[in-house]
C-alpha cells in the first residue's frame, strides 16, 4: 500500500522542475505552455475548467440519477427492478472512450438547435453568452456526456442505500396515511441522506478525472470562461489538456503537464476526503439531532393531519429503543 | 358487469356517498392523462406544422411530459387533495427522470453496435493496420486493422491482472482474517484503499510514465508501464470486492475448522477461499472489465502505434480503447475509414466488456456454494 504515497511522490518529483523553472525559457515559451509567466498562471484556468464542467455535469446528472434510483427501488414493478438494476450496473462498465465517440456523433448534433436557440434568445445571461456555436463542440455537450457517464455510479449506490431503509420506518409512515412520496420524503431520504451525498461526490470524483469524453468533444482555449455554448471560448479541463498535449510536448512541457496532473490528484483527493467526512459526520450528527430535538412521547393529537411530527417521533423512538433496533437488525 | 349496475347508485359525488371511493380519481387515471396529453400536444404540433415522427419527435415527447405533469397536478388537486397531487406529480417526475436517463444509455449501445458492425469483418480482426503502396497509380492505401489493438489490450490487461490480483487478494485476506478492525495498520490500509479508488485514471498513467522515465530514461513507452498504471487503478477495486466477499463467509465455518485443530493457514486455503471463490472470481472479472476500457493511462504510458507489437516491455503498444480514440482524433489520410475503424474498435471493446460481465455472472451462478442461495 505504498503505491499511493509513491504516486504522490513521483508526481511531485517530476513536476517540481517545471513549477520552479523560469517560464521565459524557450522550452516553456513555446508549444502548449506558451504565454504564461509561471506555473500557477498556466494551471489556474485548467483547474477552473475542470471544476466548472464537472459541476455542470453534476447539476444535470445527480437529480436524474437519484430519480432512477428511486424508480428502481420504490416505483418499478418488482419483476423489472432486478434486470433494470443489472443494466444500469452494466452501463457503469461501458468504457469512457465509447461515451466520448457517442457524444460526438449523437449528442453534439442533438444539442445544437437547443444551444443555438439559447444563444440567440438568452445571451444576456453570462453563461449563455459568446459567439454562436456552429459545430456543437461546447462545454454543455461535454457536460451532458459526463452527466450520462456518472449516472450509473450515482444511481447504483443510491439505489443500494434506498433499498436498505428499514422497512419498519416505511411501514410506519404508510400506516399513518402518508402517500408514497411522503413516505419517501419522511422515511427514505433522512435515512439515505449521507449515502446519497457521498454517492454524488463519488460521481463528482469520476467526472473530475474523466479525460476522453472531454478531450474528444470540447474545443478548448486555456482561459477563464464561463460560457457554455461557444465553439472557441471554452475552458479546458486538466485531464483533457493532458491527453491532447502530452504526446507532442518536450521534456519540460511534459513536466509542466505532470504538474497539472498533480493538481488534479490533489483536487480529487480533497473531494474524496470531503465525501468520507460527510458520511461519518451526518451519520452521527443526524442521530444526535433526533435524540435531542424530538419529544419521546407522541404529543400530536390523534387524527392530526400533519403526520410529520408523528413520524419523526416514531423514528426517534425507533433509534432509541434497543429492543426495536435488535429486531430490525435481526430481520435484515 | 352486473356489479357495476348494482353499485352505480352508490357512487354519487355527494358527501354521504361511498366514502371509500369518493374524492378519488379513477384507477387508470394516469394512463388516461398520458394518452390525453400525447394526443393534445401531438395535435397542436401538427397544426403548427411540425413533423411528429422526424424532427418534432423530441419536442413532442418533452412537451407531452410537461403537459402531463401539469394536468395530473391540476386534476388531482381539484378532485383529490394537495398531498395526493404532490404524490402523483412526483411519481410522474421519477418516471420521466428514468426514461430521460435510459434514452441516452440505450442510444449509446445502439450507436456503437450500428456504427461498429460495418467495420467488423475477419480482415479487420485478423490484420494489423498497414499501408500498401501501389507503384502503378502512386497511391498509398491504408487498410485498417485491429489485430495490434486486440493483442495489446489482452497483453496490457493480462499483465495488470497478474500483478494486481495477488496483491489485492492478499490485502483483502489480511484485512479480513488477520487484522483486527481497530488496529492502526488495518485502518490505514482501508483508508488508503478508499483513497486509491478515487485516483483519476490519467494520474495513474502519469505516475507510471514518471516511474519508467526515472528507471528507463526518456521515451519510456511500453506496455508494461501501462500495466503498472492499470494495476494502480485495479488493486483498490479487487481489494474492495474481495474484502466484501470474504466477510460474507460465515464465521461458524471458520470456528468449526479451528475447533478441529486446523491451523489458520489451512483454514484460509481450505475453508474460506473455496467458500468465497465464486464471489472472488466475479469481483476480479468485473475489475478487469472496468480497467479494460481505460484509455487515458494507456495513452500516456504506452503511447500508441499502428504496428503489431507483441513485446510488452519495449516500445509503444496500442489497445482497443486507445485505438478508438487516436483513430478519431488523429485520423489517417482517409478520414471516413479511420472513423469507421474507430467505431469498430469501440464495438470490439464493448463486446469484450459484455463477455467479461457475462462470464462473471455465469461463474457466480456455477460456483455458488449450495445452501447459500
Amino acid at each position: 500500500m505504498v503505491i499511493l504515497a509513491a504516486v504522490a511522490l513521483f508526481l511531485i518529483v517530476k513536476a517540481m522542475p517545471a513549477i520552479v523553472a523560469s517560464w521565459q525559457t524557450p522550452d516553456l515559451a513555446g508549444g502548449t505552455t506558451a504565454g504564461n509567466d509561471n506555473f500557477w498562471e498556466y494551471v489556474g484556468p485548467l483547474v477552473w475548467g475542470t471544476v466548472w464542467v464537472s459541476a455542470i455535469a453534476l447539476v444535470i446528472g445527480a437529480p436524474i440519477a437519484i430519480g432512477i434510483a428511486l424508480f428502481i427501488s420504490h416505483y418499478a414493478p418488482r419483476r423489472l427492478a432486478g434486470p433494470l438494476g443489472y443494466l444500469v450496473d452494466l452501463l457503469a462498465a461501458v468504457p469512457s472512450v465509447v461515451f466520448g465517440l457517442w457524444g460526438i456523433f449523437v449528442i453534439r448534433p442533438f444539442l445544437l438547435p437547443l444551444e443555438q436557440w439559447l444563444n440567440d434568445h438568452l445571451n444576456w445571461i453570462p453563461v449563455f453568452a459568446g459567439p454562436r456555436t456552429s459545430t456543437g463542440s461546447t462545454i454543455l455537450a461535454g457536460a451532458v456526456v459526463l452527466a450520462v457517464m456518472i449516472l450509473p455510479i450515482i444511481s447504483s449506490i443510491s439505489r443500494e442505500i434506498f433499498l436498505q431503509t428499514p422497512r419498519l420506518h416505511e411501514e410506519a409512515a404508510l400506516a399513518l396515511g402518508a402517500t408514497k412520496w411522503e413516505t419517501i420524503r419522511l422515511a427514505v431520504f433522512p435515512y439515505a441522506r449521507s449515502g446519497v451525498v457521498s454517492a454524488v461526490l463519488l460521481g463528482l470524483g469520476r467526472a473530475l478525472g474523466e479525460t476522453m469524453a472531454i478531450a474528444l468533444i470540447i474545443s478548448p482555449s486555456l482561459k477563464f470562461w464561463v460560457n457554455i455554448l461557444t465553439d472557441s471560448q471554452n475552458s479546458q479541463t486538466i485531464a483533457a489538456n493532458l491527453a491532447l498535449n502530452f504526446p507532442e510536448s518536450n521534456e519540460l512541457q511534459r513536466e509542466a503537464l505532470i504538474g497539472t496532473g498533480l493538481m488534479l490528484f490533489v483536487i480529487s483527493l480533497a473531494v474524496n476526503f470531503v465525501a468520507r467526512g460527510i458520511i461519518t459526520r451526518t451519520g452521527r450528527g443526524a442521530k444526535r439531532r433526533k435524540l435531542a430535538g424530538t419529544p419521546l412521547v407522541d404529543t400530536s393529537i390523534p387524527g392530526d393531519p400533519t403526520a410529520d411530527a408523528a413520524v419523526e417521533s416514531i423514528v426517534a423512538v425507533e433509534t432509541l429503543s434497543p429492543a426495536t433496533r435488535v429486531r430490525r437488525d435481526g430481520a435484515e | 358487469m352486473t356489479t357495476t349496475a348494482v353499485t352505480k347508485p352508490l357512487e354519487p359525488r355527494s358527501p354521504q356517498g361511498n366514502s371509500l371511493t369518493s374524492g378519488q380519481l379513477p384507477r387508470l387515471f394516469e394512463l388516461y392523462a398520458l394518452i390525453g396529453s400525447l394526443v393534445v400536444v401531438g395535435g397542436a404540433f401538427m397544426l403548427m406544422g411540425f413533423n411528429l415522427i422526424g424532427d418534432g419527435l423530441v419536442g413532442w415527447l418533452v412537451v407531452t411530459a410537461i403537459v402531463y405533469l401539469i394536468a395530473v397536478g391540476v386534476f388531482a388537486s381539484i378532485v383529490e387533495n394537495r398531498r395526493r397531487a404532490t404524490d402523483r406529480v412526483v411519481r410522474g417526475i421519477v418516471i420521466v427522470a428514468f426514461l430521460l436517463a435510459f434514452i441516452p444509455l440505450v442510444s449509446t449501445l445502439g450507436t456503437v453496435v450500428v456504427r461498429g458492425i460495418g467495420a467488423l469483418n475477419w480482415n479487420f480482426i485478423s490484420q494489423s493496420t498497414g499501408s500498401h503502396f501501389d507503384p502503378s497509380t502512386l497511391v498509398v492505401t491504408t487498410t485498417q486493422g485491429a489485430l495490434q489493438s486486440i493483442v495489446g489490450t489482452l497483453e496490457v490487461t493480462g499483465i495488470a491482472a497478474l500483478m494486481s490480483v495477488p496483491i489485492g487478494l492478499l490485502t483483502a485476506i489480511y484485512l479480513v482474517e488477520y487484522a483486527r478492525p481497530t488496529q492502526w495498520m488495518a485502518r490505514t490500509v482501508t483508508l488508503l484503499v478508499d483513497v486509491m479508488t478515487g485516483i483519476p485514471s490519467i494520474v495513474a498513467g502519469l505516475f507510471a510514465f514518471s516511474l519508467f522515465t526515472i528507471i528507463v530514461g526518456p521515451k519510456a513507452f511500453s506496455g508494461f508501464s501501462a500495466s503498472v498504471a492499470l494495476s494502480v487503478l485495479m488493486i483498490p477495486i479487487v481489494v474492495r470486492s474481495s474484502e466484501e466477499m470474504l466477510k460474507l463467509v460465515s464465521s461458524e465455518l471458520r470456528e468449526a475448522s479451528y475447533a478441529l485443530g486446523v491451523t489458520k493457514f489451512a483454514t484460509i486455503t481450505r475453508i474460506v477461499l473455496p467458500t468465497a471463490v465464486a464471489g472472488l472470481v466475479t469481483g476480479i472479472m468485473l475489475a478487469i472489465a472496468r480497467i479494460i476500457g481505460e484509455t487515458a493511462p494507456i495513452f500516456i504510458a504506452a503511447s500508441f502505434t499502428n504496428d503489431l507489437n507483441t513485446n510488452p516491455f519495449n516500445g509503444p503498444i496500442s489497445t482497443l480503447a486507445v485505438g478508438a480514440y487516436t483513430l478519431y482524433k488523429f485520423p489517417g489520410t482517409d478520414i471516413p475509414a479511420s472513423v469507421n475503424a474507430a467505431w469498430g474498435n469501440a464495438l470490439l471493446l464493448v463486446i469484450l466488456v459484455v463477455i467479461l460481465n457475462l462470464i462473471a455472472r455465469i461463474v457466480a451462478r456455477v460456483f455458488a456454494p449450495k445452501g447459500l442461495r
